[in-house]
């Protein structure tokens, strides 16, 4: 669904990407891990467009997105600091959204009952917790039924009851065939989750593959203790 | 384009300082010309306070404005929007903006008061000149991401277009006062939209007589109908080129 071929991204004389090639299929749900600074939220922003790189291509079903943003309808992202305009208020922003979108997909209303967004519609942005403007996120993301979801660490900052909402809300989208991939610190909060995961250090790829292979491959029972033993023996 | 100039255009009537804007130029215009027994006089001291309030106006404001839009681009650019779409909607929303209070503020007023074909060009150039130096606000505003730095920027080139320049055409014109550099001089002062302006609106006036040579060099040349095409296509320069340059650089900013 997603190609990422070869691309590299330099931020002065910092190599963000190193000539990273990655293919994500449908219907997978892909943890994107490593050290902090390795390249995972340029990666991201690279597949919506928000970051340029300086060289490859990504191709978001067979169509190369340079130049393209059609393909944005079908992407719901949540960042992982969502930045809001200080002075619009929630109801405003998700209006604003909905109008610029220009949406003809049923939207989809469950995230925003469930996480009570209707109650606060009047609050502006700058008085929001780190936590609600997440939620804000998380309802925007799924807003519109998308094909792909990419959640730059989305249970940062989210109660404990929010967050299995939304990891509930991850695994409905994955069994409806969605792409979602998730970038995240906690290994043990992705274990149920994850089908894939990415592990990527200094801009490198180092790690792709199915979670249940890893396990076998590593004779440990969780993605975490997996993670660490490849870790210890030098594999990473 | 329509639907993101919309969301601009409310938020920037929200501000209010676009308002306050226009009941301020709207008294300065206002009482130049009750204040001034003959509409000339009256109409030389709006000049005055019009090249120089509308363009500090037009460049802090748009710069801040910009800047603080950082959150409204990054929201926007994860969705299906195209990236000019945003630049541009954010210009026009701005210039119209800004045009509109200069014209209820200052070309009421002047409709008013001065002879028609005078205020006409005055309102043109005016507009022209508000849209000028967003324009400008929108290239300082891309070359760096730093905000200060950003600010400073725009109130330089303002000093410089405002100040400086006619301050260094004059000491030109002084030190070369042998010489026949009238004709330097009119290319020069293109290189400034306020000046070019100026010009544009003294030579309507009584007062360009008491230019001497160098006036009549300007009247020759600004004053007929080819003169005033060519300046105002001077001013259309001085917001495509900026804005052109910012709008490319736009495209590739990474955010």
């Amino acid at each position: 669904m997603i190609e990422i071929k070869n691309i590299t991204k330099q931020f002065g004389k910092l190599t963000a990407l190193n000539g990273l090639s990655l293919t994500l299929n449908k219907g997978e749900c892909i943890a994107l891990i490593g050290p902090n600074g390795c390249g995972k939220t340029t990666l991201i922003k690279s597949i919506l467009g928000m970051v340029l790189p300086d060289k490859g291509d990504i191709f978001f079903e067979g169509k190369n997105i340079k130049n393209d943003n059609e393909y944005r309808r079908h992407i719901g992202y949540m960042p992982q600091i969502g930045r809001y305009p200080e002075n619009m208020t929630i109801g405003q922003v998700i209006d604003m959204i909905k109008g610029i979108r220009h949406a003809h997909e049923v939207l989809d209303n469950s995230l925003y009952e469930q996480f009570e967004i209707g109650n606060m519609l009047d609050k502006k942005m700058r008085t929001l917790s780190g936590g609600t403007t997440q939620k804000v996120s998380a309802t925007l993301a799924f807003l519109f039924q998308p094909k792909v979801l990419i959640l730059d660490e989305p249970t940062a900052g989210l109660d404990p009851i929010a967050s299995e909402v939304l990891k509930t809300k991850i695994l409905e989208a994955r069994e409806k065939g969605c792409l979602v991939l998730i970038t995240s610190h906690l290994l043990s909060e992705l274990e149920d989750i994850v089908s894939q995961v990415i592990f990527m250090q200094e801009g490198n790829l180092v790690l792709h593959k199915d979670t249940e292979d890893l396990k076998v491959a590593t004779g440990q029972d969780t993605i975490a203790r997996s993670i660490v033993h490849l870790l210890k023996e030098g594999k990473l | 384009m329509i639907r993101i100039l919309k969301y601009v255009a409310i938020d920037i009537l929200k501000n209010k300082i676009v308002i306050a804007y226009t009941i301020m130029l709207a008294l300065f215009s206002w009482s130049a010309f009750s204040l001034e027994d003959n509409s000339s006089k009256g109409l030389l001291t709006v000049l005055n306070i019009v090249l120089l309030t509308v363009p500090l106006v037009s460049v802090l404001f748009s710069t801040i404005y910009v800047y603080n839009s950082n959150e409204f681009i990054e929201l926007l650019v994860s969705h299906p929007v195209k990236r000019s779409m945003i630049w541009k909607a954010l210009f026009i929303g701005l210039s119209l903006s800004l045009v509109t209070a200069y014209v209820i503020g200052v070309g009421i007023p002047l409709l008013i008061f001065a002879d028609w074909a005078t205020g006409l060009i005055m309102i043109l150039s005016g507009a022209l000149l508000s849209v000028i130096f967003v324009a400008i606000a929108f290239l300082s505003c891309i070359v760096t991401r730093d905000k200060a730095k950003g600010i400073g920027v725009s109130i330089m080139l303002w000093l410089y277009f405002a100040l400086l320049f006619d301050g260094l055409v004059l000491f030109l014109f002084f030190q070369f006062a042998d010489y026949p550099i009238e004709k330097v001089v009119v290319f020069l002062s293109a290189l400034s939209p306020i000046d070019l302006c100026r010009i544009l609106i003294l030579l309507r006036l009584d007062v360009s007589a008491m230019m001497g040579y160098t006036g009549a060099i300007f009247k020759n040349f600004f004053g007929n109908n080819i003169g005033l095409v060519f300046s105002f296509s001077l001013l259309a320069l001085w917001i495509i080129v900026p804005f052109f340059f910012s709008l490319r650089k736009f495209k590739k900013k990474d955010l």
